[in-house]
C-alpha cells in the first residue's frame, strides 16, 4: 500500500476529529434533562402525527348536519364518504359544520410538524449558502449583508403575510413565506462562525496545502458550524409552527379545507362564547408542541453550544 | 456626539432603501400584471391603464422604482382601492388604537419584567429564579391568540371584570378607553415580559459579580439601593436593547391581538388589506412599520449615551 498522500491524510484527520467530537457532544446532549423532556414530547407528537388514522379518528373533512356543535365527549353520528352513517364519540366535541374536532386536531399535528421542520430546513439551507458565501467571498459580503439588514428591519410576520398574499396560500408557499424572514438570522450566524473559523490553524494549513476554496468551505468550515445551526434550526422550527398557526388563524395561511390548528381555531372564533372547546383543544396542542420544541432547543443550546448559552 | 448622531442617521438610509426595494420587488415578483393587482379585482380597463401610466410600467424597472420612490419621499404611499382613499390617510385614522395598545403594553411589560428579572438574578438558582425561567419559556411558546382567548374566557366571560372586545377612543373618556385596552395589552405583554425578564436577569447577574457591588455592600448600603442604583443601572444597556429589538415581536403581536379583540387599528388594517389583496395598503403598512422599527432602534442606540456615561461617541 502506498503511503497516504497529503490529501488523504488530511481527510482522515478531519474525520477522526469529527468522530471524537460527535461522541462526546452526543453523550452530553443525552444526559441533559431539557433535551430528554423536549425530545420525548416531540416523539409522542410525531407518533400521533404518523398514527393519526389509527387513533380512533374519522376523516377530518367529514361533517354531519345532525352532529353540529356537540360538546366534548358527546356521541353523535357522522356520514362517511361512502354514504354510510356511523356512530362516533366526539372526544373534543364538534364544530359548527358537525366535523370532529379531535380528528381535525390529530391530523393537524401532521401539518404543524411538517411546516415547522420544512421551514427550518429551508431557512437553514439558504442561510448556510448565503452565510458561507458572505463569510468567504469578501466581495459579496457588503452587498449581501446590507440586503439582510433590510430584510431584518421588516417584522417577520409582515413578510410572511405579504408573501402569502402575493402568492396565495398553499403548503409550499406558506413554508417559504415563513422561512424567508428567518434567513437573515441564519446567514449572520453562519457568516460570524465562518469569520472565526477561517482564522483557525487547520484552515490555514488546508490553504497552505493548496486545497481548493470550495473544499475548504464544505469539508473544513461547514462541519464546525453544525452545532450552533442545529440549535438555531430548533428555534426556527418552534417559531415556524407558531407563525403557521397565526397565518391560518388570521385567514391568510393554508386554505380552510386543510385541517390545521390555526384553521380549527379560526373556524371556532365566531362561536367562542358558547363553545370555547373549538379553540382550547387545538390551542393546547399548539402551545405544548411549541413548548416542547423550545425546551429541546434550550437543552441543545446548553449542551452543544456553551458559548451561546452564556450570551443569552 | 454630533458626528455620531449624523453618522448613525446616515447609516439608517441604506437600510430603509433596501426595505423600499424589497417592498417594491414584492409586487413585481407576484405573478400577474402589477397594475391589475394594484387596481384590485373590481377595476375596469380604463382604471388599470391609468395606474399603468402612473407607475410607468412601460419603462425599465429601475425607472419604475425611481417613480415609486419619488412618490414615497413626497409622502405618497398610493391609494387603497378597497377603502378608496390614500394609504397615508388610512394610517392616520387607525394609528390611535395601535399606538395606545403598543404604549400600554411596553409600560406593563417593563414594570413587571424588570423587577422580576432583578429579583431572579438576586436570588440566582432559587425556586423563584427557576420558576421565572420556566415561565419565560412558556411565554415564548403560548401563542398570543390562544392566550387572548384564555384571558377573555377567564377575565371577561367568567369574572366579568373587563369588556370582551372592542375599542373606545380616548376622546370618549379615559376610563372606558383604559378598560378596553387593558386586556389586549396584558395579553400582548406576556411574550415581552418573558423576553425582557430573561435579559434583565442575565444582565443584572453579570453586574452583580462586579467589584463595585462588593464595595457598595461593604459601605453598608441598603440592599435595594445596591440592586437598583448599582446593579440595575449598570445592566441597563442590554435591557434597553432588547426592548428595541422586541418591537418587531410587538408589531407581529399587534396584528394578531387587534384581530382577536376587534380593535380597529393598524394591525387589523393589515389583516383586512391582505384578505382583500389590497396591495397599496399592504405595501404602505409594511413600509410604515419598518420605518418605525428602524427609528425606535436608532433611539435605543442614542440612549446608550445617557444610560452609560462610559459610552462616548
Amino acid at each position: 500500500m502506498d503511503a497516504p498522500d497529503s490529501q488523504q491524510f488530511e481527510a482522515l484527520s478531519v474525520e477522526a476529529a469529527a468522530v471524537v467530537r460527535q461522541e462526546s457532544a452526543w453523550q452530553r446532549v443525552h444526559r441533559n434533562g431539557a433535551v430528554r423532556f423536549g425530545g420525548v414530547a416531540l416523539a409522542v407528537l410525531l407518533a400521533i402525527a404518523l398514527a393519526a388514522p389509527w387513533l380512533g379518528t374519522v376523516d377530518p373533512s367529514l361533517f354531519d348536519a345532525g352532529s353540529r356543535d356537540l360538546l366534548p365527549g358527546k356521541a353523535g353520528e357522522i356520514t362517511t364518504l361512502e354514504g354510510e352513517t356511523i356512530r362516533h364519540t366526539f372526544l373534543m366535541g364538534s364544530d359548527s359544520y358537525g366535523r370532529d374536532i379531535y380528528s381535525r386536531v390529530v391530523y393537524g399535528t401532521r401539518v404543524s410538524l411538517a411546516v415547522g421542520v420544512c421551514a427550518a430546513l429551508v431557512a437553514l439551507a439558504f442561510g448556510i449558502v448565503l452565510g458561507l458565501c458572505s463569510g468567504y467571498l469578501r466581495w459579496l459580503d457588503g452587498v449581501l449583508m446590507r440586503v439582510m439588514d433590510g430584510l431584518m428591519a421588516i417584522p417577520a410576520i409582515l413578510i410572511a403575510i405579504a408573501l402569502v398574499a402575493a402568492w396565495r396560500g398553499s403548503l409550499v408557499t406558506v413554508i417559504i413565506a415563513i422561512a424567508v424572514p428567518e434567513i437573515p438570522r441564519v446567514t449572520r450566524l453562519v457568516r460570524a462562525l465562518v469569520l472565526t473559523i477561517r482564522e483557525e490553524p487547520y484552515v490555514e494549513a488546508a490553504i497552505a496545502l493548496g486545497t481548493p476554496t470550495w473544499k475548504i468551505m464544505l469539508a473544513h468550515i461547514l462541519p464546525n458550524t453544525v452545532a450552533p445551526l442545529v440549535v438555531q434550526g430548533t428555534f426556527i422550527c418552534a417559531s415556524a409552527i407558531l407563525v403557521e398557526a397565526i397565518l391560518s388563524f388570521l385567514g391568510v395561511g393554508l386554505p380552510p379545507d386543510i385541517p390545521t390548528w390555526g384553521n380549527i381555531m379560526a373556524e371556532g372564533r365566531a362561536q367562542f362564547v358558547q363553545f370555547p372547546h373549538n379553540i382550547f383543544f387545538p390551542g393546547i396542542f399548539l402551545a405544548v408542541t411549541v413548548l416542547a420544541v423550545n425546551i429541546l432547543g434550550d437543552g441543545l443550546r446548553d449542551t452543544l453550544d456553551p458559548k451561546m448559552a452564556k450570551r443569552v | 456626539m454630533f458626528t455620531f448622531l449624523a453618522r448613525r442617521l446616515l447609516a439608517t438610509i441604506p437600510v430603509l432603501l433596501i426595505v423600499a426595494v424589497l417592498v417594491f420587488l414584492m409586487l413585481r415578483l407576484t405573478p400577474g400584471d402589477p397594475a391589475a393587482i394594484l387596481a384590485g379585482d373590481a377595476a375596469n380597463t380604463e382604471q388599470i391603464a391609468q395606474i399603468r401610466a402612473g407607475l410607468g410600467l412601460d419603462r425599465p424597472i429601475v425607472v419604475q422604482f425611481g417613480i415609486w420612490a419619488g412618490k414615497l419621499l413626497g409622502g405618497d404611499l398610493g391609494e387603497s382601492f378597497y377603502y378608496k382613499q390614500p394609504v397615508t390617510a388610512l394610517i392616520a385614522q387607525r394609528i390611535e388604537p395601535t399606538l395606545s395598545l403598543a404604549t400600554l403594553t411596553i409600560v406593563i411589560a417593563v414594570l413587571v419584567s424588570v423587577p422580576l428579572g432583578v429579583l431572579a438574578a438576586w436570588r440566582f438558582g432559587s425556586g423563584f429564579d427557576r420558576a421565572l425561567m420556566g415561565f419565560s419559556v412558556m411565554g415564548f411558546s403560548v401563542p398570543v391568540f390562544v392566550l387572548a382567548y384564555i384571558l377573555i374566557w377567564l377575565v371577561s366571560l367568567k369574572l366579568g371584570w373587563l369588556p370582551v372586545q372592542g375599542y373606545q377612543r380616548l376622546a370618549d373618556g379615559f376610563w372606558p378607553y383604559l378598560r378596553h385596552l387593558l386586556l389586549p395589552s396584558i395579553t400582548l405583554s406576556i411574550v415581552y415580559v418573558a423576553l425582557i425578564a430573561r435579559v434583565t436577569r442575565a444582565s443584572v447577574l453579570e453586574s452583580l459579580g462586579e467589584d463595585y457591588i462588593r464595595t457598595a455592600r461593604a459601605k453598608g448600603l441598603p440592599e435595594l439601593r445596591v440592586l437598583v442604583r448599582h446593579a440595575l443601572a449598570n445592566a441597563a444597556v442590554p435591557i434597553v436593547t432588547v426592548i428595541g429589538i422586541g418591537i418587531a415581536l410587538l408589531i407581529g403581536g399587534v396584528v394578531v391581538t387587534e384581530s382577536v379583540y376587534a380593535i380597529p387599528g393598524l394591525g387589523r388594517l393589515t389583516v383586512d388589506a391582505v384578505l382583500a389583496r389590497d396591495f397599496p395598503t399592504i405595501q404602505g403598512l409594511i413600509l410604515f412599520f419598518s420605518v418605525v422599527y428602524v427609528l425606535i432602534n436608532l433611539l435605543v442606540d442614542l440612549s446608550y449615551v445617557f444610560l452609560d456615561p462610559r459610552i462616548r461617541y
